[in-house]
């Protein structure tokens, strides 16, 4: 009965499955920052074409993301590598910790640059400041001694020099590590420059900490986007917005450069060179975290992260560099930090 | 409506007058002119529908089908032993230590010399190299390592065109993008232009979109949907050989012969509720059940498959009741009434009678959760993977893509490229769709008895 044969191939198929299930994973498995990703891409895809061993596979999802999954434990069916764009987090090392997995390896790969672009069509947004952009974004700016709800809706009211353009920007969502930057190395240097944090601290009575945050808070009255898909997102509402300007990764601008013009920082242009010497203003370090117990047990593992780090590939001239990475200084540091296999300090 | 009465009145007295059958009166004129008002928003209710679908079709083709063809260049390249085979001993082991980085400049130095044989100069012209894919030095590589004796020799390889050049002769880049585009310049595009005038750089169909792996962002003119299509297909396997047994043992039991209680009430409102769930549930359910609890590997497609058999059973069994249940009594009582069993007088009478419309009904599950996307995100299969899984049943067991993620995965790529690509991909899978829901509508038109 044929109703009986498709049971039994069944209950075989379920046998052989769960035979197969108990041999171990072969290869390398990745996952987090949406940044790191296009480089991992390569690095894998060179990896498996140089080595015997498989090819990696790695899941995007943001840094965030990537290193609560690799937080989860120590075993097969957990990943190895987490790519993040911005450090691991006291607070998630401890999480890490509490679930055993203590070695983590950290392995910066590189510098990425972050740009400010819009339509090459559009109105001449070539030249920005930080404090022009803390001016634009904040939620609530400092006015004869009190707090007031941003009243910039233009350009030409922050800084007569600028555009004459309704304020309309769009910048990465909170899940992105491109946020924190943002906040970080613009806006609160902005508000920093524009004398609005002394300000804020007078109102507040010298609170610090809440001065920082208060120059932090992001409006939201529908001039700052929050864009939380991939930069294709950001581009696509660019296109369809000639008064925007969006926030974008140095290498995704590189690769959309007949689309999009960028805008200097603080006078400066973004380019793997300045990003390198530190002139351009806004940029961060890229890293992935290994496993330290798993090295051995995962082939390929240590292998693919010091082919990484080599010189033919996150150097000056390598693929990565050709990609849009800015090559880090102390490769060689790191890359004597994946031979001797040296873990994070203890964050306690 | 109250003052119907008045009007009937009128009506009739009209009626009277000029009583005929053949001159309609003021009522009938109205309501015909209803009936006639009524087909014309129904004509034009489809008429948006098939415009609708047109668009839809129209554009896809429009931007998916230039991704089935792609442009080569076909060059002699010069195979050095000293950067090939430093060791001198042609032994692959030995030559393997080459990566692939290593072979990049056997390509510049092709093109350079290409150009030289043939003199072709180019005004402003640097870089000619950045013409072919970088792809090529893998390409080299792979065919040294299984001919090591050809080293030393030159041989002709057919490279693909890097994708800013493939654009350039599909109209998506201009010489006017191309003077702002870091990627390409216009020289090179001149370049371009002569080399295809010399018949080194032609457009063929390129097999390998259907057949080859994922590639990185540096080279989208490579990047295939072999592992997509392998594990969309193992995907399928296992659905179908988990949800086609159960979803048929479940309404067999349910429809012939469970008591009707309370308790098969409640099931059948269950299945109808489940039915109706959103996808990304039972992909949350996956992630927590198949991977976190049961330990099975992320990314697989054992898990996908798992993931959507669960979502493809109500589907089944809904539909599989239905046919069970179009079967008419007089079937089952003649059966009885020769003395079959229970049991005989379902398998042997009732379910043949039943099999084309459960193989619809299971065709149309299959073709749902083919297109499927929600629940996978969450299993990791969104990945970068571009080693194909083995064969079934280890390969169930290996990490693969899924034709609907891969073309999620494909819109996210910063390389303008790949968006052309996403639209190829989705064109595959609506062919694959079409050709499932196809068969479905044929085996109905074949095997269906009506009573």
């Amino acid at each position: 009965m044929s109703f009986v044969r498709t049971t039994a191939s069944v209950a075989i198929l379920a046998a052989a499955a769960t035979a197969a299930g108990a041999q171990g994973r072969d290869q390398v498995q990745v996952a987090g920052s949406s940044t790191v990703l296009p480089y991992a891409n390569i690095v894998a895809e060179a990896f498996g074409e140089s080595y015997d061993f498989p090819t990696p596979v790695i899941q995007s999802g943001g840094s965030s993301a990537g290193l609560k999954l690799f937080c989860e434990g120590v075993g097969e069916n957990t990943i190895d590598i987490a790519n993040a764009s911005r450090p691991m987090r006291p607070e998630e090392q401890k999480t890490c910790a509490d679930n055993g997995v203590n070695e983590i390896i950290e392995v910066r790969i590189g510098y990425d640059g972050i740009v400010f672009a819009s339509q090459t069509d559009g109105p001449a947004f070539t030249a920005f400041e930080p404090a022009q952009w803390y001016k634009a974004m904040a939620a609530e700016i400092p006015q004869d001694g009190e707090m007031v709800a941003n009243p910039n809706t233009n350009w030409t009211d922050i800084d007569p020099s600028l555009p004459d353009a309704e304020i309309l920007a769009f910048i990465p969502g909170t899940k992105h590590g491109t946020r924190e930057v943002f906040e970080e190395k613009v806006i609160l240097a902005g508000c920093e420059a524009s004398g609005a944090m002394e300000q804020i601290m007078e109102i507040n009575g010298g609170d610090e900490d809440a001065a920082e945050d208060a120059c932090m808070a992001i409006r939201d009255d529908g001039a700052a986007v929050d864009i939380d898909g991939d930069y294709t997102e950001t581009l696509a509402r660019i296109e369809s917005n000639s008064d925007g300007v969006g926030v974008f990764g140095l290498s995704f601008y590189e690769n959309n450069t007949d689309k999009l013009k960028v805008a200097t920082m603080g006078g400066v242009a973004p380019s793997t060179e300045t990003i390198a010497s530190g002139e351009y203003p806004v940029s961060r370090p890229l890293y992935f975290y290994i496993k330290k117990a798993h090295i051995g047990v995962i082939p390929g593992l240590k292998e693919y992260a010091a082919f990484f780090v080599n010189d033919q590939v996150a150097g000056q001239g390598g693929p990565l560099a050709d990609y849009g990475l800015v090559p880090d200084p102390e490769l060689a540091q790191t890359q004597q930090k994946v031979e001797d296999e040296t873990t994070m300090p203890d964050p306690s | 409506m109250t003052d119907m009465p008045d009007d009937r009145g009128a009506g009739r007295s009209a009626a009277t007058s000029t009583a005929s059958i053949m001159r309609p009166d003021a009522r009938t004129k109205s309501r015909n002119a209803a009936e006639k008002r009524f087909r014309a928003y129904g004509l034009g209710a489809i008429v948006i529908g098939i415009l609708a679908l047109v668009f839809l079709l129209a554009s896809i083709l429009y931007r998916g089908l230039p991704a089935f063809t792609q442009t080569y260049i076909s060059i002699d390249v010069a195979l050095p032993a000293e950067t090939l085979d430093p060791e001198g001993n042609r032994d692959p082991a030995e030559m393997a230590k080459v990566i692939t980085f290593g072979y990049a400049g056997l390509v510049d130095d092709a093109m350079q010399s290409a150009l030289e044989a043939r003199g072709i100069e180019v005004e402003g012209l640097n870089d000619p190299g950045v013409l072919i894919s970088k792809q090529a030095p893998a390409q080299i590589r792979d065919w040294v390592l299984s001919n090591p004796e050809a080293v030393g020799g030159t041989e002709r390889f057919d490279f693909l065109a890097t994708s800013r050049i493939d654009q350039y002769y599909k109209g998506a880049v201009t010489m006017e993008s191309a003077a702002r585009d870091s990627q390409i310049s216009p020289e090179q595009l001149q370049l371009a232009d002569i080399l295809k005038d010399e018949g080194m750089l032609t457009r063929k169909f390129n097999w390998s979109f259907v057949t080859a792996p994922d590639a990185s962002d540096q080279r989208p003119e490579a990047a295939g949907l072999g592992v997509a299509i392998l594990g969309s297909a193992y995907m399928m396997l296992i659905v179908l050989g988990l949800a086609l047994p159960i979803g048929v043992a479940a309404s067999i039991y349910l429809e012939e012969f469970a008591p009707t209680n309370r308790w098969t009430d409640i099931i059948e409102v269950n299945i109808s509720n489940l039915a109706a769930v959103p996808s990304i549930v039972f992909g949350i359910l996956g992630l927590a059940i198949f991977i976190n609890f049961g330990g099975l590997p992320q990314s697989a497609p054992i898990v996908g498959g798992l993931v959507l058999t669960l979502m493809t059973l109500p589907t089944i069994i809904i539909s599989t009741r239905a046919s069970l249940k179009s079967v008419p009594p007089s079937i089952r009582d003649a059966a009885l009434g020769v003395g079959a069993s229970k049991m005989q007088a379902v398998f042997h009478h009732v379910l043949p009678l039943a099999g084309p419309g459960i193989l619809t009904g299971t065709i149309i599950g299959l073709a749902q959760a083919l297109g499927e996307t929600a629940p996978l995100l969450l299993i990791g299969m969104v990945a970068f993977v571009t080693e194909y899984p083995d064969a079934p049943p280890e390969g169930f067991f290996d990490p693969a893509t899924a034709l609907p993620v891969q073309v999620y995965n494909w819109t996210q790529r910063a390389d303008p490229a790949f968006a052309e690509r996403a639209s190829g991909a989705i064109i595959v899978l609506l062919v694959f769709l079409a050709i499932m829901n196809i068969t479905a509508i044929v085996l109905r038109r074949k095997f269906e008895r009506r009573w």
